[in-house]
Order: C-alpha cells, then structure tokens, then sequence
C-alpha cells in the first residue's frame, strides 16, 4: 500500500535535511509503531507522506498503491485515502465540526466516485460515529478545535477518522497529552476502525500506547533515518534501553550517504 | 506545480467587472466652479431651490480642508481635471426596459443584475445608477401599489419635492464634512425611498452603481425615509472597469426611521482596486449616517467592502428616540494595495438606546486594513448599551491591521462592551482543510466565511451566495 524508498527531505525555507533515506513498506491490514526520541525526524514523515508544503522532497519517492504520490496536493492525498492525524490540531473558529466533516466527507466522497450524502443523511451518519470515540453531540455545533481541551482536539482526529473512513491512517502522537482513560476511548476507537482493508502508522514516544493497540512491527527513528526494525518486542526493549544504544549504531550506518 | 498556472489564471481573472462599455457621452466641462455646479442643476432640470441648495453647499465647500486624519495614504484627487457630471447620450425618460440603450443593458447583464422582469421571481426591485445618471428601476408599479416610492433621487426632487426639501441634508447637513459638502454640490443621482405609515415594503429593493467613463467621479445620493411602523431592507452594489488612473466616489446615503421604523440597508461594495502596484482603482469616500427619530426605531448597517484602492467609511447612526437600535455589521477584505479605513459611529441621544457593533477586518497582501469606530452616550442618554467586537486577520507577512475605538460617555448609567481580536491565517490551518480532502481555495473561502460569519448571516439571503463567492475571488491565491 505504502512505499517509501530512500527519502530525503529538508525544511524548505532553511534547507535542513531532516529525512535522511528513509525506507519503509506498509500492507494493507497491518500496523506499524514509528518510535524514536524528539527531532529524529517522525513528524516529519508523516507530515511529508501527507503533502506538508513546508517540505521539499530531494531525494527518493512514496509510492502509494503503486504509484508515486510526490506530485499530488495535500488534498488529492486525502482524496486517495491518506489521513493525518495532527499532532497539532488546528483550530477554525466559525465552521462547525458539522461543516467541516461534510464538506470533506463529500469532496473525498466525489472524487472516489462514492455517494454524497445530503445534510439529513450526515447528520444520521456522523451521529453514530460519535459513539465510537464517546463524543457528547453538542460537540458537531461547535467550531472546528476552538476552545477545545487538548485531550478533546485529539479524541476530535480520531473521530474524524471514523468519518471519513480512510485506506492509510497516520497517527502523530495521537496518545500524548491524553489521560489514561482518554487513552483508552481513543485507542479503543481505533483498535474498532482497523480492519483488512486498511492500514494504520503510529507514532509515538511512549511504548503504553502499545499496550492497547497491538502493532504488527516497531520502527525506531534516529537521526532521520529508520536505524531498527521488529517486531511488538522492540518497543518493550526501547523502554527499558532507551535509545542510545540504537544512535551508536546510527552513526555507523549513517556514514554513507 | 500545475497548481502555480491554475492560481495564476484565477489571478488574472480575478476582478471580471473591468470591462469597459462603449458608449458616447455628453459633453460637459471639466473642473469645478458655480458654473459648474448650476450646470449640472440646469441639465437635470432642477428646481431654484435645489440650485440654492448645491451652491450654498460648494460655497461652504470652497471653505473646507481635506481631511487626512485617517490611516491611509493616497494622491489626492485633482478636482481641477475630473468631471463631475458624466451621462451617456439617449438616455434619459424611459419608460420600458426595451429602451435601456443596449450597450448599457448588456452591461448589467453581464454584472448579473436582475433588470430583466423575469427576475421578479427574485422579489428584488432594482434602481441602476450607470455613471451619473439613473437609468432604470423595475418593479416601480408593484411597489407604488403598496404605495412605497423607490426612484431615482432627480425624479424624487421632481415629483416629490417635499419629501426631498423635508429630509435632504438633515441627517448629513452639506457642511458635515469635506466630501460630503463636494457631494451636496454635485450629486448626480441616486435612490429614493420612501416607505409610508404602516408598510412593509413587499420586496427587497437594490441599486447597482457603476462607474464607467474614466475621468468622471461619482456622486450619487440616497435618501431613505421609513414612515411610523414601517420597513423597508435595501441592498446597493458597485462595480467600476479597470483604469490606470484613480477615480473618485462620494456617495452620500441618508437615513431616516421614525417611531417602530426599521430599515436595513447592505452594501456590497466591489469597486475596482487598482493593480498589484497600487496603480488605478477608486477612491471610496462615502458618508452613510441613518437617524433613529423615533421611539423603539432601528437602523442596520450591514457592508462587505471588498473593492476600491481606498475605502474611507463610516456608517453611523444617531440614536434619537427613545429605545433605539443602532447595528453595524462589517466585513472589510483588503488585498494588493488596498487601504481600508472604515467603522462606525454610534451617537446615543435617546433613553435605553442601544447599540451593536460587529466589524470583521480581513488584510492579505500589502494592503491596510483600520476600524474606526466611535460610541458617545449623551447627558441625556440613561441606560444606553453598546457592544463592540472587532476582528482582525491577517493572511501573509505583509499587511497591516488596526483598531481605533473611541468611546466617551457623559452619562454613568450607560454599559459598554469591548472585545477584539487579531488572528492569522496560517499554512497550518490551510494544510490541515486540505489533509481533509478540501482544496486550497476551498480552505480559504472555508476559514474567511468562518471568520465573518456573524455578519453574513446578517446579508439579505439572495445576497449571501453572491457574498460567499466575492470573499472567495478576493482572496484567492493570497496565501503561501
């Protein structure tokens, strides 16, 4: 489903290279856990595989079902199937989760050739989502993350995943500043939305996440590059280790460009 | 990125009313002096006493200085090289839409307006101003049955010349302001309204301006006038084709409501704007001012000013009677070069008088964006209200955002509410609409109707669509 091969990326405006050969293959039904400590590089390449224009691709590809996917806009992105959730949620005061949810709903709606829904029907549809992440409804009426608790604004990417039903999730840190019991509703909802059609990529400092969403394989992220791949154990051995045993090796793979 | 050539071409596009329409003129001289201004009475055909009124006018006139205590900074204007009176030949006296001169007529076509009868469905009735002259207004017979007058303002001093000499210049007196004592002098044509007792006019009514001939200014008049417990909700739109120089318009629009009146008046304002450079473009010098005469009457001044090179407005309202209800609702976009300075005032005379206040400022590009506003209670003016609340947003590095609010109050009973806000629209939030399968422009059209929301909402609703899709055009590839 996903394919990235060998790519590097910088800052646009500064020209940091912040990708540094990154490699990575995602099936269609799997999991996978991107782990590394802050600035390895992780944000980056969820922000990058969803269109950030803040990024210049040097280097490499992603393929996604096949086909490369550096040309497209971020939103013909979403139209395919990809989905971000933010790390940051942004807000926009003045349009309703509602709006929002429709508008997008349907334009990705009209570009796979599936049908749109008119106002009554969403209305029917979303409602029955909100359950997913235990959501109260008065939620839809309010503008878009203004004025939202930071648990809620990430409970709100979550929710919108369960709407817009996408084929390639990418989670960026999803879990952090959430509390335990949120943490569980969101893992929880999202754990439900899996399935064989579709694959979900997480990203995470913290190995508890993984103690509710089980994945497939852990990654570990250092200094731009994937420096370690396994199985569910890794992140057990990451939480008791750390990372610096993982950089030293790192360096010594990183001398080639 | 294909999207660069797609943008680029919106971008030329952008302002579709820069047309030009052929059409021979009348002469008439340049400049400005008594002749000049008895003239243009003479051409109208006017009565002595409106003479007298516009030579005591540019008699003050002659006295004024032009203001320059607003944020924005311009060429002034040669009064010596513009003309003041423009009208295309073959035109006046119709009396069937087949006679509009079908040059003009194709003109308003393509500004989509609702001249046609068949756009009665639309229940809009229409006065265009076309340069200086009023050219048409529809649906005239439908409103006089419900016996509310709507023409143009020269028919107005013709047929009801005690209604003109009774309300012209008591709410904006000639010698109120430099531009306003100009326009006394001057003013070519405009709308009338007025709607008697115990009337709710049956439609909406709408005025197109357009500015063609490229050296004459503007000038048009409109006075409005709602009898006890009547109403009346009104709509203008400007429109001007593209020219390399600047061109003036001063409008002035006086209000009146007496007892239980109300009237609404909106104001879709899309003049030219000059180019990227700030070369061409209309100068937007209006003064707007509505009296609320009577007990328990309202006036609401809703505006989307998204044209001009410079916009300098204030609609205001003097609240008078008892119980009265002043409303401002603003949306101000500002791109390229554009200088808006623009807000309201809100004079409280009357007891339990009441105001609202909701401006909504949108600077992009490397223009300047500035609310005014002024809120005074009188001595006499017991438990008056206000509520202001200003907005600013920014797209982009290089724009300008300013609030100047002043309030004085000679009364201790009166409340004032205040609030504002300076926001940015950001990559980020325009990358996030578009992580959800929503198109750049989408996005931004998505972020601005969100922001300006409280006062849309306010737009008569054959309008809101037409408003929804300006504030998209207008700011279209002004991000990133």
């Amino acid at each position: 489903m996903l394919e990235i091969k060998n790519l590097h990326a910088t800052v646009e405006s500064e020209g940091t290279e912040i990708l540094k050969g990154v490699n990575l293959t995602v099936q269609k039904g799997e999991i996978h856990a991107i782990m590394g400590p802050n600035g390895s590089g992780k944000s980056t390449l969820a922000k990058v595989v969803a269109g950030h224009p803040d990024y210049e691709i040097t280097g490499g590809d992603i393929l996604y079902n096949g086909e490369s996917i550096l040309e497209l806009d971020p939103d013909e992105r979403a139209h395919a199937g990809i989905f971000l959730a933010f790390q940051y949620p942004v807000e926009v005061p003045g349009v309703t989760n509602t709006t929002l949810l429709r508008e997008s709903y349907n334009t990705i709606a009209a570009s796979r050739g599936r049908e749109e829904l008119d106002p009554l029907e969403f209305d029917d549809y979303i409602k029955e989502k909100l359950d997913l992440v235990e959501m109260n409804p008065d939620f839809l009426g309010r503008s878009v993350n203004t004025g939202f608790s930071g648990g809620e604004k990430k409970r709100n990417e979550i929710f919108q995943m369960a709407v817009l039903q996408p084929a390639l999730s990418l989670l960026d840190e999803t879990d952090s500043g959430l509390d335990i019991d949120a943490l569980r509703i969101v893992a929880d909802g999202i754990n439900k939305l899996h399935g064989n059609e579709d694959a979900v990529v997480l990203i995470t400092h913290y190995q508890r996440l993984l103690n509710y969403i089980v994945p497939d394989f852990v990654h570990v992220m250092i200094g731009g590059r994937i420096a370690k791949s396994g199985g569910k154990e890794l992140a057990l051995e990451l939480e008791e280790k750390g990372y610096d045993w993982l950089e030293s090796l790192a360096t010594v793979n990183g001398e080639a460009k | 990125m294909s999207e660069t050539k797609a943008l680029e071409s919106m971008i030329s596009e952008e302002y579709k009313y820069g047309f030009t329409t052929d059409v021979e003129y009348e002469d008439f001289p340049i400049g400005i002096n008594e002749d000049v201004v008895r003239l243009i009475s003479e051409k109208k055909n006017e009565p002595e006493w409106m003479t007298e009124f516009r030579l005591k006018a540019y008699r003050a006139w002659t006295e004024m200085e032009e203001p320059s205590w607003f944020n924005a900074v311009y060429e002034k204007p040669k009064f010596d090289k513009l003309q003041f009176y423009s009208a295309p030949k073959n035109t006046p006296k119709l009396n069937s839409l087949d006679e509009v001169d079908p040059n003009i007529r194709e003109t308003y076509e393509k500004l989509g307006i609702p001249l046609e009868e068949q756009k009665m469905l639309a229940g809009v009735a229409v006065d265009a101003v076309f340069d200086s002259v009023s050219i048409f207004t529809t649906f005239k017979e439908k409103l006089a049955e419900a016996g509310v007058i709507f023409c143009s303002i020269s028919e107005a001093v013709k047929d009801h010349p005690e209604l003109v000499k009774k309300y012209m210049g008591s709410v904006v007196p000639a010698r109120d302001n430099f531009y306003a004592a100009l326009n006394s002098a001057v003013f070519s044509d405009g709308s009338f309204c007025y709607v008697p007792k115990d009337t709710i006019c049956p439609m909406e009514l709408s005025t197109y301006f357009r500015i063609n001939n490229m050296n004459s200014g503007q000038f048009e008049r409109t006075l409005i006038i709602a009898e006890e417990n009547s109403h009346v909700s009104y709509l203008e739109g400007c429109t001007a084709p593209m020219y390399d120089e600047h061109q003036l318009h001063a409008a002035v629009v006086e209000l009146i409501a007496l007892d239980n009146a109300e009237i609404k008046y909106s104001t879709i304002q899309n003049w030219y704007s000059g180019d990227e450079d700030g070369r061409g473009g209309i100068y937007n010098f209006v003064t707007k001012r509505g009296a609320c005469r009577g007990k328990n009457s309202k006036i609401s001044w809703t505006q989307l000013e998204t044209g001009s090179a410079v916009t300098l407005k204030y609609p205001s309202v003097i609240l008078q009677g008892d119980d009265s209800v002043g409303e401002f609702y603003s949306v101000a976009v500002t791109n390229k070069r554009q200088q808006a300075d623009t807000g309201t005032k809100m004079i409280h005379l009357g007891k339990n008088t009441k105001s609202t206040i909701i401006s909504k400022g949108i600077s992009a590009g490397n223009s300047n964006n500035s609310y005014r506003g002024e809120v005074k209670f009188s001595k006499k003016a017991d438990n008056a209200r206000n509520y202001s609340q200003c907005d600013s947003m920014l797209i982009g590095q290089t724009c300008g955002a300013h609030t100047f609010p002043y309030i004085e109050s000679s009364n201790p009973t009166g409340k004032v509410e205040h609030e504002a806000t300076t926001s940015r629209v950001g990559e980020e939030q325009i990358f996030y609409l578009q992580q959800r399968g929503i198109s750049e422009q989408d996005a931004i059209s998505l972020i601005v109707n969100g922001f300006c929301k409280e006062v849309l909402k306010e737009l008569p609703m054959e309008f809101a669509v037409e408003a929804n899709k300006l504030l998209g055009i207008k700011l279209e590839g002004s991000v990133g």
